[in-house]
């Protein structure tokens, strides 16, 4: 197991290295700096500058254009993210502090999809081809299919406008405020339940196939038994990775949604920086987040094995 | 030749069935649908309206092969039907008796101001344009990018899935390695990341989605190639000395036809998605042309009055029949296979 | 007549699926009644409903299966009408079950012992002390090793013998009053079957049970059974003792079964064995009256497409019953044969010669351990020094079970694998370090392959007449299209199935003749060596009859040598010529089919020849079982590969020196310690003499 652990780290080292040089590489090139002069300047001082390799120096030393990858990644490592243009502050804080907005989010998320999604998963996978069964999997299909922009607009309408239940964004002005995650949280949950729920019918409605479950059943065991006991274990091991990897999802679709609601979090921050031009935060909010990613796929992969007696490493 | 004697003479409805026809009418749809977007043809611009002929036919044709060769399963039936009536209305969108929809219908319509009459079916949007011009329009530009990156992104994670899988070993690793790196990516995070280093537009869509899709494509051919590379079938064509491109391509494409298709009307879904977000975000297709996400971003800060939501809710559901109609194809799809 | 009750009866039994297109009845008019200690074998090919029998014995039908009329008594009382509770009650307690693949059939997520403990805890409420002493004693009694270590163990880490001892010890936990055994060693090796079947007998003694038998195996049958039932095509079409049914067959179907499969007095030139022509129907397309009908030498129109035929007993017998309209008024022998027979072909000269060929695979651990270690690669010995000849029109047959590296020799024959180091000589040029790529055309065609598994064997996305003209077209560059269609043609004239198949997909083809196109495939290229790598085991008998027949006719037409792969000794018996034994990557004995199957023989021979249950009530055989578990071929005993389980070790020698090769006579070769006097005093294992009797 400690072996195991390891090596995924030990992978995850190797991954976040090269994405760490990817993202250097494309934030470092001609390219990508001249947009951000046309950006910051106007294209045509922007061009003029460029002309120029002296003031084209001296701008880039003074926006921190001109950090080798070392200097830029022991930077990092030193828990040096840069400086925000756009915001005129220091990276470090400001994604802390927006990676805590999100983190409320996520969980929230996670803690009403979850048991949502397990639960109507397995009664539709217990008996295949059920009213139950039809019936969960149509909500799920069709709550899949409405994108998240679109699950928002219509909750907006519906209990923003119409019923005028909750505030129609979530930017909280005026201090923290909970009704107001109301409707991004269900937004979110709404759009991702169908999915694990459809993997756990599906991953359910085949250990109930399974020869070990008939052998349970003419073992003479109480149904209760059957199900808790012999098909639980074994049908949760499948959604148990397809949720953890959500959190990759969530990733996405959080972008989306704070940006409908207006809700101050990582993703709106990653957005804004993008049509800015803000390099430092997009450097940093994009190693973040794939950081997040491959720590959520290590917790996949360990959980999976101790969840599965046939594998041992 | 005797072998011809035989042969049972197929029914017209087979002959229509066969794949060949099936990719003769895929293609006579869609290179004219892509080569009107790509050369400009839009609500102003109507001079390659004459590209669209052949498609029509083709698109209606299409519509009635895939009912009745999907009629077992009223899911799958659905789901076409909806994907149709959006691939129907693209195509044929130029020739409908729409308003313009880039123009406010002023001076019938005032700025800011909800009108619905037997004129405006929809109403305006708060620019004072016909919604309902609008919504046709809105499909073309999605489809088209959204399935042509679809369909490189699939013949990109298909032979990649094949090469990994098939040849294994060093190049299965190596290949692993990189789809790993880029899977690591949350999706949106490499959309935001690509779009923002190579700029908004269709074509980079296609560059970003095939980042995006490839790898995960690349998994799953991976996984059913290693299935069906043991199988007898393929070790009789190794014994008899066949190159691996041969096996990789008669032998193993063929079949994992079947789980691809599923799996590819569930990412024309999750295309759709992000076309339509990154347009959302700013991030996509740019104003003035009609587009449901454009639609959603512009109508947004104005539409806070439940009288003025129709703006918003119009799109949105445009956006989710069509991405619904992907899932029910590939769900009743998918049904179908098991059966057999 | 008996006056007990039976411990179960079924009358009138019907069964039916239900599908969108409408009800499938699969099981018509089933009954079967079984006394205290009875056991009875329910026999019959795939699809004949034999597995949904005992399924619907024990009320487990899924969603769309289901009891549409008749009924099964337990005891009595009507078991199809017992709500869910009393249903659980008798299940696993009264009545268990054993299954056919025992590594589904235990849960993998939960330990052997917990799986064992929860049957006496639900069904007999005793403490989990008291339900683990039990299961620990059971263990014990199956002859499991170190008990608290299976208790403790998944279900993965036992090998497949294992596994099914825990399940008959799950299954006699509640010293049932029934036991249904569905197939249980059809997922087994002939050795280990031979050690289940002994066990199953003995402990249902002990205790009493009664059983129901099902399998396909009819000299499995023979070994455990009191009476037997021949299921065909959801019917009961003959029952009775074994002793009447094996000796005289009323059934058309029956006697068919025993005509195709390969006993000792079948012999592949002068009297082959009888396939019984065309294949099982589906269910919803059984035809009116008799459902053997269409496939049956003795079919009377008139007279067997009527009404449903009802079972009748033979003349002169009270307990044995037929199911067929003609019954007592067939004259045997006015059957048409399709003629498999002819003059052996003349053996040439040598074609294949391997010399000394091994073959190890490399694999390499990654592990920390094994870095600190240095010891990161290891390697599996898939072919030890293989040396043997094979001639023009030869039939040599590798005989071993799974494991023992036949289908690596295959893959290294072929050229996908290169051999490690030996020497593989066809017509005397050397092959065995060239690998297919570099083998050209004319080569390649020379040796080819017949597969497995006939489902796999074809590509289905693809015609049959396009698969084999690939073939041609691969072999003879430049040949017209014409001419390779013709060919093609011709190819299934030689394997006798219709012309118009070459537009067929494989989906619509039966096993049979899938691997027919198989046959006509290795056969494109006019080969001078073909490697048939099991070609009938996956095939029901009475079509397996009808494909080695046909490849005997086709080897007798080209000179075709064979090298036929397999584990079933009585097939090999059948159609070998000479017979390498194999065992863990090493060639125990080779010789003569006669020099085989009679002394002296390798120990292991011995065992193998002892283990192959013989559907014949005139054979008599020496029973010997063996112990323990086929070692892995990563890490191989020392000395002697087979010392682990020898029965007639000597002691430290086989552990630590290599067998020596014992020349018995010119071919006749045997790898053991044991001195050729010593092997040549052994007794035969089977006894042939009543039969020999018989048949003169």
């Amino acid at each position: 197991m400690i072996k195991l652990i390891a090596k995924r780290l030990v992978s995850m080292l190797v991954i976040m290295f090269i994405i760490s040089l990817i993202i250097f590489t494309i934030f470092d090139s001609d390219k990508m700096k001249a947009q951000i002069a046309t950006s910051e300047l106007g294209g045509f001082q922007a061009s003029a500058l460029i002309k120029n390799p002296e003031a084209y120096a001296e701008w880039q030393e003074k926006n921190g254009l001109n950090k080798t990858y070392t200097e830029w990644a022991s930077g990092i490592l030193k828990g040096d993210f840069g400086h925000s243009r756009e915001k005129n502050t220091d990276v470090g804080p400001l994604l802390a502090e927006r990676l805590g907005n999100t983190g409320i989010l996520a969980g929230l998320v996670f803690l009403f999809m979850i048991p949502i999604a397990l639960v109507l998963g397995v009664i539709a996978g217990m008996k295949e081809g059920s009213i139950q069964d039809r019936v969960v999997t149509f909500i799920s299909v069709l709550t899949t299919s409405i994108p998240e922009i679109a699950t928002a607009v219509f909750l907006i309408v519906i209990f923003g406008l119409f019923l005028k239940w909750f505030p129609l964004n979530a930017a909280m002005n005026s201090g923290w405020d909970w009704s107001a995650l109301v409707l991004p949280v269900m937004a979110l949950v709404i759009y991702d339940f169908g999915y694990v729920a459809r993997m756990t019918r599906a991953s359910m409605a085949d250990v109930m196939q399974s020869h070990y479950i008939r052998t349970a059943v003419l073992k003479g065991l109480p149904k209760k038994r059957v199900i808790l006991k012999h098909a639980l274990r074994n049908a949760l091991i499948a959604p148990f990775t397809v949720i953890v990897l959500q959190i990759n999802w969530l990733l996405s679709g959080v972008v989306v949604i704070e940006v409908i609601f207006e809700y101050d979090g990582f993703g709106k921050l990653l957005l804004q920086a993008a049509l800015f031009g803000d390099v430092d935060v997009i450097q940093a909010a994009t190693l973040v987040a794939v950081f997040v990613a491959v720590f959520s796929q290590i917790i996949s992969d360990v959980g999976y094995t101790l969840l599965n007696p046939r594998i041992r490493f | 030749m005797n072998i011809n004697n035989n042969v049972v003479e197929k029914t017209l409805m087979q002959k229509l069935t066969s794949l060949k026809v099936t990719f003769a009418l895929i293609f006579l749809m869609w290179v004219p649908l892509v080569a009107f977007v790509i050369l400009g043809g839009s609500p102003s611009n109507a001079d390659y309206n004459w590209l669209l002929y052949p498609a029509i036919p083709a698109a209606v044709l299409l519509y009635l092969i895939c009912m009745i060769s999907w009629r077992e399963s009223w899911i799958a039936m659905l789901g076409c039907t909806l994907v149709f009536f959006w691939l129907i209305v693209a195509v044929c969108v130029p020739f409908l008796p729409l308003i313009d929809p880039n123009k406010p219908i002023a001076p019938y319509v005032g700025i800011m101001s909800e009108k619905k009459d037997i004129f405006f079916w929809l109403g305006t949007d708060f620019k004072g344009r016909d919604m309902l011009s609008r919504v046709l329009w809105g499909c073309q530009r999605v489809i088209v990018w959204g399935v042509t990156a679809t369909l490189i992104a699939y013949i990109i994670g298909a032979i990649l899935g094949l090469l990994a899988g098939y040849v294994s070993g060093w190049m299965d690793e190596f290949i692993s390695f990189v789809c790993n790196i880029l899977l690591s990516f949350p999706i949106m995070v490499l959309f935001i990341l690509i779009l923002t280093f190579m700029g908004a537009s269709g074509f980079n869509i296609i560059v970003a989605v095939t980042f995006a899709s490839a790898p995960a494509i690349m998994r799953i051919v991976r996984g059913l190639t290693y299935d069906i590379k043991s199988r007898d079938y393929v070790f009789a064509a190794q014994t008899r000395g066949e190159s691996p491109w041969y096996i990789m391509v008669i032998e193993l494409l063929p079949n994992v036809r079947g789980p691809i298709i599923v799996d590819a009307c569930l990412r024309l879904g999750y295309t759709t998605v992000a076309i339509t977000t990154l347009t959302f975000l700013g991030l996509g297709l740019q104003p003035p042309d009609p587009d449901w996400g454009l639609m959603i971003k512009e109508a947004a800060p104005q539409a806070k009055l439940l009288k003025f939501a129709y703006m918003l809710v119009i799109p949105s559901i445009a956006v989710s029949t069509l991405i619904l109609g992907f899932n029910l194809m590939a769900d009743g799809l998918r049904e179908m296979s098991l059966r057999d | 007549m008996n006056e007990q009750t039976p411990v179960l009866e079924c009358r009138d039994l019907s069964i039916s699926y239900y599908v969108r297109a409408g009800e499938i009845p699969a099981v018509v008019d089933f009954n079967l009644k079984i006394m205290p200690g009875e056991s009875i074998g329910l026999v019959g090919e795939s699809g004949c409903g034999k597995s949904t029998v005992a399924l619907a014995i024990m009320q487990y039908m899924g969603s769309n299966g289901g009891i549409s009329g008749g009924q099964v008594l337990f005891h009595g009382k009507d078991m199809t009408t017992m709500s869910d509770e009393e249903l659980r009650e008798i299940r696993g307690s009264r009545i268990s079950m054993i299954y056919q693949e025992p590594m589904a059939s235990l849960n993998p997520a939960m330990k052997i012992g917990e799986q064992l403990c929860e049957v006496p805890i639900f069904h007999e409420s005793i403490s989990i002390e008291e339900a683990r002493e039990r299961s620990i004693k059971l263990i014990e009694q199956v002859k499991l090793p170190e008990p608290e270590r299976i208790m403790d163990s998944y279900p993965h880490q036992l090998s497949g013998g294992q596994q099914q001892r825990v399940v008959i010890a799950m299954a006699l936990l509640s010293k049932p009053e029934l036991l249904i055994l569905d197939e249980p060693t059809t997922a087994l090796d002939v050795t280990v079957e031979a050690g289940i079947v002994d066990l199953v007998k003995t402990l249902a003694k002990e205790m009493g049970t009664s059983m129901i038998f099902i399998s396909h195996n009819l000299g499995l049958i023979l070994e455990t059974c009191d009476r037997i039932t021949v299921m065909y095509s959801g019917q009961a079409v003959e029952r009775g003792t074994v002793n009447e049914v094996f000796n005289e067959m009323w059934h058309p179907y029956t006697r068919g079964l025993f005509n195709s499969i390969p006993l000792p007095g079948a012999d592949k030139n002068s009297r082959p064995l009888i396939p019984i022509r065309g294949q099982i129907p589906l269910p919803h397309l059984r035809p009116k009256g008799c459902y053997f009908g269409p496939r049956c030498d003795f079919f009377r129109e008139g007279v067997c497409d009527q009404a449903l035929v009802k079972m009748r007993y033979a003349p002169d017998s009270t307990s044995q019953e037929a199911r067929c309209e003609r019954l007592g008024d067939i004259n045997w022998d006015e059957q048409i044969v399709e003629d498999f027979s002819g003059d052996p072909a003349p053996i040439g000269d040598v074609v294949l010669e391997l010399k000394d060929l091994k073959k190890y695979y490399e694999i390499r651990d990654n592990s920390l351990k094994a870095l600190v270690t240095g010891k990161s690669k290891s390697y599996v010995k898939a072919n030890e020094s293989m040396s043997f000849t094979a001639k023009e029109a030869e039939t040599v047959a590798l005989v071993g079970e799974s494991g023992c590296g036949k289908s690596t020799l295959a893959k290294v024959l072929m050229g996908l694998e290169t051999a490690t180091s030996g020497e593989v000589l066809l017509n005397g040029e050397s092959i065995g370090s060239v690998d297919i790529h570099s083998r050209n055309a004319s080569l390649v065609s020379l040796l080819q392959m017949v597969f497995q598994n006939p489902f796999d064997t074809l590509n289905p996305s693809h015609t049959v007449g396009s698969q084999i003209s690939r073939v041609i077209r691969k072999f003879e560059p430049g040949i017209s299209e014409e001419d390779a269609n013709n060919r093609v043609l011709e190819l299934l004239d030689l394997v006798k199935l219709p012309r118009d198949f070459a537009n067929r997909r494989p989906r619509q083809l039966s096993g049979g003749q899938k691997q027919r196109v198989g046959i006509a495939r290795a056969f494109a290229g006019n080969p001078k060596v073909v490697v048939a790598d099991e070609p009938t085991s996956a095939l029901d008998v009475s079509v397996q009859a009808a494909v080695t027949g046909l490849l005997m006719d086709i080897q007798r037409e080209y000179k075709t040598t064979l090298v036929f792969i397999s584990h079933d000794l009585s097939i090999v018996r059948y159609l070998a010529d000479r017979i390498v034994v194999m065992y863990l990557g090493n060639i125990v004995e080779q010789g003569t089919t006669d020099e085989i199957f009679a002394p002296p023989y390798h120990p292991y021979t011995e065992a193998l020849l002892s283990a192959v249950p013989i559907a014949d009530t005139r054979v008599k055989k020496r029973r010997i079982v063996l112990e323990g578990e086929l070692p892995s071929a990563v890490n191989p005993p020392s000395g002697c590969p087979f010392q682990t389980r020898c029965p007639r070790k000597l002691g430290s020698i086989c552990e630590t020196e290599e067998p020596p090769i014992i020349e018995v006579s010119n071919g006749h070769q045997i790898a053991c310690h044991i001195a050729q006097e010593e092997l040549e005093k052994v007794e035969p294992v089977l006894d042939l003499t009543d039969y020999s009797e018989a048949v003169a």
